[in-house]
């Protein structure tokens, strides 16, 4: 083979292309790999040893009775913590009934009727990103001071509900607009193009289109706020007794679990345990829900 | 020529103090295609745009000038913008349809007027005009996402005239679609210039020596000291005339191909 001025090709040495694997290049690659690997391995290990913890301790006290009976008091065995489930669905729904329309409309002015420079929405975008980062303790103690302190109406499923709501709304804010964000623009300009006002794209258009991402960021907040035991502590406290209306305070499985898990007797142990299962599993489903309904996105 | 239907005169536009583009004025005649040509960056799509008050939207856009729609200005303080847009309908560049059934997507419109007939019949009625029935009749409950490209852009343009518009505004209507579907949709368009009036805008100078009966050439001017180009109308004529006997150097040079 000659080149094309008619020299013979040994002027650039084309050498081997086999994979050196001592080359430092190479070397360097394998252990970075292998180190990103071991990484994985380690994060993987609370997860696996949390559920596995839970599930084998959890199991052996998973009955029938659990979801039918009340709390047996002190000491004494058997039982369950029916009204602690029905007290978690209840909370929740109170939260989210609040925080849903509130945070889903709050998303879509920021997304659709936000002015173009920027300021308010910036100022309102930057606020619901500080409140994502407030503890839920002091979510807890801030609804305790507006609506449980003595001289106020005390103790309920209400404030309980009230305090998971300001805890989901920043979730609930942020996930919505992006969803929003994420229609694309033609869709609106197709919309208003065939006569339809901002309203009717807004509520018939874009909405539907986001609908599937909004979702999803609506359960992993309700996820979150179902485990959450520290502003419930202060707000809903906690009952033995079935749920009573919701301006009494009300049991909970995340509150029940804090109460029991640290009493001597044996019986209240193993409730504890069985609604740490029911919680996880909870909060599981409702993960898994909240995957399954991204996979239908529009966009 | 004929009626004319939209007119602009002596028309800038401007995004915040930027002139996008000066000084056009034009008179859209109806029942004819019309065809906006000319480089990146003229203002043949900002100039589409003010028509049906799409600019709207840019919060920074502003018109100094008259447009009007048989003779009504169409920046009147109190001229609604909505039914400025059920008269002239819109096909963007790439097809959008709405994320519902095909037949939802023509449907929406006439639903959100307030449309009292037969949907269904309205539907076909429209599918048929775009020539989109037989390919869908059997799948009108399916997602407009389902189509392909081609037949989606007919189903935006099915959606748009289902409204009953007068004129369709297309912003180059076939920039995403490739050939064959290019060739239907330029025979709907000339189906469709008996009922409607069509300005389109296209970077395709074949396209508009094949549908259009009058050209408008844009082009842009580099602004002395400002750093930016302002649009302007060069030459609007007859497409026979635009393609064979320009007045214009500017438009000889483009329409063969010198420069653009």
């Amino acid at each position: 083979m000659t080149t094309i001025s008619g020299k013979p090709d040994d002027i650039f040495d084309a050498g081997s292309l086999k994979a050196k694997k001592s080359s430092s290049r190479n070397l360097f690659n394998i252990i970075m790999t292998g180190l990103a690997g071991l990484c994985i391995l380690l994060a993987l290990i609370p997860l696996v040893l949390v559920l596995f913890y839970v599930f084998v301790n959890g199991a052996n006290s998973l009955n029938l009775d659990l979801f039918t009976q009340l709390p047996p008091p002190p000491g004494s065995a058997g039982g369950g913590i029916s009204n602690a489930i029905m007290g978690t669905l209840i909370v929740v729904a109170i939260s989210t009934v609040i925080s849903v329309p509130i945070g889903v409309l709050c998303a879509i002015w920021l997304s659709e009727f936000g002015s173009d420079d920027t300021s308010i929405d910036e100022y309102v975008r930057f606020g619901v990103n500080i409140l994502a980062g407030v503890p839920s303790i002091i979510a807890g103690v801030f609804i305790y001071g507006i609506m449980v302190r003595p001289g106020r109406p005390g103790y309920s499923a209400l404030a309980g509900g009230v305090a998971l709501a300001v805890l989901m709304l920043p979730t609930i804010i942020r996930t919505a607009d992006e969803a929003l964000k994420i229609v694309p623009q033609e869709i609106r300009w197709a919309a208003l193009g065939v006569g339809a006002s901002k309203y009717q794209t807004v509520l018939k258009v874009v909405l539907p289109a986001a609908i599937p991402a909004i979702l999803t960021g609506v359960t992993l907040a309700i996820a979150r706020a179902a485990g959450e035991t520290a502003p419930l502590i202060f707000t809903a406290l906690f009952s033995p007794f079935r749920f009573n209306g919701i301006t009494e305070p009300i049991a909970t499985l995340a509150v029940l679990v804090y109460n029991f898990a640290i009493l001597p007797f044996r019986a209240q142990q193993e409730l504890a345990w069985a609604a740490s299962l029911i919680l996880v599993l909870l909060v599981l489903l409702t993960s898994i829900i909240a995957r399954f309904a991204t996979r239908q996105k529009t966009y | 020529m004929t009626d004319v239907v939209l007119r602009a005169k002596e028309c800038d536009i401007y995004y915040g103090s930027y002139k996008a583009v000066r000084d056009v004025s034009i008179d859209i005649p109806k029942n004819k295609i019309t065809a906006f040509i000319g480089p990146s960056g003229c203002g043949k799509s900002t100039v589409l745009r003010c028509f049906n008050r799409l600019n709207d939207l840019i919060e920074s856009f502003r018109l100094k000038g008259k447009m009007t729609y048989h003779g009504q200005d169409l920046y009147a303080p109190d001229v609604d913008p909505v039914e400025v847009r059920r008269r002239i309908g819109m096909v963007f560049q790439k097809p959008n349809p709405f994320p519902k059934t095909i037949y939802d997507n023509i449907a929406y419109g006439p639903r959100i007027s307030g449309f009292k007939g037969d949907m269904d019949e309205l539907v076909e009625t429209s599918l048929r005009r775009a020539v989109l029935w037989d390919e869908v009749k059997d799948k009108l409950q399916e997602s407009g996402f389902s189509l392909s490209g081609g037949q989606q852009q007919r189903l935006c343009i099915a959606r748009t005239i289902a409204v009953q518009p007068e004129v369709v505004l297309m912003d180059e209507p076939c920039a995403a679609l490739d050939p064959i579907s290019t060739l239907k949709i330029e025979d709907l368009m000339k189906e469709l210039v008996q009922n409607y009036t069509i300005i389109i805008v296209t970077h395709n100078m074949q396209q508009a020596t094949r549908v259009a009966d009058y050209t408008a050439f844009y082009n842009a001017q580099v602004v002395e000291g400002a750093g930016g180009k302002v649009g302007y109308l060069a030459e609007f004529d007859s497409t026979e005339k635009i393609f064979s006997d320009p007045e214009q150097e500017s438009t000889r040079d483009y329409v063969t191909g010198r420069f653009g």
